[in-house]
């Protein structure tokens, strides 16, 4: 088994396919939009492939560090230029191959007018523990 | 005996064994394994708070003497339990006391009283926080840390432990506990203990917004908002319980904000449908709410609930006097703006706050009134 990361992007990933924002969907388009994710985690869980998933807030804040008794320094939000993330969805499966097409069924989720979004996701393997058997 | 009966009698046996001399965190794991052992054989004798109080001296007796500070506990586990008197309301009352200590964080002491009070086990507990097991029994054990020491006084203040209720209802379920049915479930206990017109207002808010819970989401799991609520659904029982409660509570003329919370949701309770709606009346609750706490949520729903009784150019006039950071301000000036007959600039607002939203539900229903006032307008 091998975990796998879907990364989805408000922004930052390939040029999308279609970019009509979701507040100018029908709302019942929206509803099947949430229903066909609902439905795909619900899927997985079932069978034994899902790890997790969470959706982030857009807002978002660079901190660092600046020496002791400073307090942190902060930059942003950005508003256009940066990559954003909205969310992922962790995955515990067979195979490389496997990730993939899960990837591109979830990709596949409806937008408006009901047809598939085909919305990139970025798939990210996670680095796992050494093996033990090593010869 | 049911688990809720069962986990009812649980303050009551800790208060015995720590006047009998039992240390809080000691006294607390042994009546931790004896709920435990009591639900794990389900063969409960009669009487079951004579059995858990047992059962759970004797695992404290033999943690005692298995424990490092072997000397000094056997004199307490030699001895025998002093007569004493039989557990009463105040050792209950000290026990919600000593687990929303103001020494501990809000985490711990919602975490604290649901292990020791509600007696949940830490790993439904961490499965109803979305944390590893381990991660909240440190928490838990940490918490006891804190405590150790503190002796309780009389002065103490129920409306630390009402804050803690409270934090335990507003999360909700997830898990196979349900957060809120336990909060409601410590309250009920709590206002059993204790005559505090607070108290009852707490039970009282948290019943008459369960009522409603049916009714609050559709299908898919959408977020269903009060007007459109379908209040065949409400529980009406639980309704007139809350009402009753409430009732008495504000006959004794000490009003505080939950009561006042109470008595707002009591009059969206007692409308048919969403016109019939008492908005003059909720306005002047709102008014006593706002002189009761600095809240600037409270102002928030004014705005909304002035935009009812007077009209959206009030509701709008009342937001203008509030900060526009506060959460779900712009869905609110969406909501008002569309009332006022502005669907392109609430379609943009209504768009605004869900980028805005701090959880997915309300973040879907933003977005989905933001596309039905686009549809209208695009696809007439």
């Amino acid at each position: 088994m091998a975990k796998y990361l879907l990364l989805k992007h408000y922004r930052g990933g390939p040029t999308p396919l279609t970019d009509l924002p979701m507040d100018k969907w029908a709302p019942e388009e929206i509803t099947a939009h949430i229903q066909y994710m609902n439905d795909f985690a619900a899927r997985l869980q079932e069978n034994g492939e899902f790890v997790d998933a969470q959706a982030l807030a857009p807002g978002g804040t660079f901190v660092r560090y600046d020496g002791e008794g400073r307090p942190p320094v902060t930059d942003g939000p950005f508003a256009e230029t940066k990559d954003l993330i909205a969310g992922w969805m962790a995955i515990d499966v067979d195979s490389y191959e496997r990730a993939l097409e899960l990837a591109a069924e979830l990709s596949a989720a409806p937008g408006a007018g009901g047809e598939p979004l085909h919305e990139w996701l970025e798939l990210r393997p996670f680095l796992t523990e050494p093996p033990t058997v090593t010869e | 005996m049911t688990d809720a009966q069962l986990r009812g009698l649980i303050p009551v046996v800790l208060a015995v064994l720590v006047r009998r001399g039992a240390d809080f965190a000691a006294a607390e794991d042994a009546v931790q394994d004896a709920l435990v052992e009591a639900l794990r054989t389900g063969a409960l004798p009669a009487d079951a708070k004579g059995w858990l109080i047992t059962v759970a001296w004797r695992r404290f007796l033999d943690a005692a003497r298995a424990g490092a500070a072997r000397r000094r506990r056997e004199d307490v586990a030699d001895s025998d339990p002093p007569p004493g008197p039989v557990p009463s309301a105040d050792d209950t009352l000290g026990l919600y006391f000593l687990c929303a200590h103001p020494s501990l964080t809000p985490a711990s002491a919602v975490a604290l009283t649901l292990r020791a009070v509600g007696g949940l086990t830490t790993r439904q507990i961490a499965a109803a926080y979305l944390v590893p097991e381990s991660t909240m029994a440190q928490r838990i054990s940490r918490a006891k840390k804190t405590i150790a020491g503190v002796r309780l006084d009389k002065a103490a203040d129920v409306s630390t432990v009402l804050r803690v209720l409270y934090l335990v209802f507003n999360e909700g379920y997830s898990g196979d506990v349900d957060l809120a049915v336990e909060a409601i479930r410590l309250a009920r206990q709590l206002a059993a203990v204790v005559d505090h017109p607070e108290v009852a207002g707490l039970l009282a808010l948290m019943l008459l917004h369960h009522a409603r819970r049916p009714a609050r989401t559709g299908k898919g799991g959408g977020l269903v908002p009060l007007a459109d609520q379908d209040r065949d659904r409400w529980d009406t029982a639980m309704i007139a319980e809350g009402v009753r409660i409430l009732q008495t509570a504000l006959s004794r003329d000490r009003l505080g904000e939950f009561q006042a919370q109470a008595a707002v949701a009591a009059l969206h309770a007692d409308a048919r449908t969403a016109a019939e709606t008492d908005w003059v009346q909720i306005v002047e609750w709102y008014d006593e709410l706002a002189r009761l706490t600095d809240s600037p949520i409270v102002g928030l729903n004014r705005a909304v609930a002035v935009g009812e009784a007077d009209g959206p150019q009030a509701g709008l006039a009342a937001l203008a006097a509030l900060d526009p950071a506060l959460p779900r301000y712009r869905a609110v000036e969406a909501h008002l703006r569309e009332r006022a007959g502005d669907p392109v600039a609430a379609a943009r607002l209504y768009a605004e706050a869900a980028r805005a939203a701090s959880n997915t539900a309300e973040r879907d229903h933003l977005n989905r009134q933001a596309a039905r006032l686009n549809t209208a307008r695009d696809r007439p």
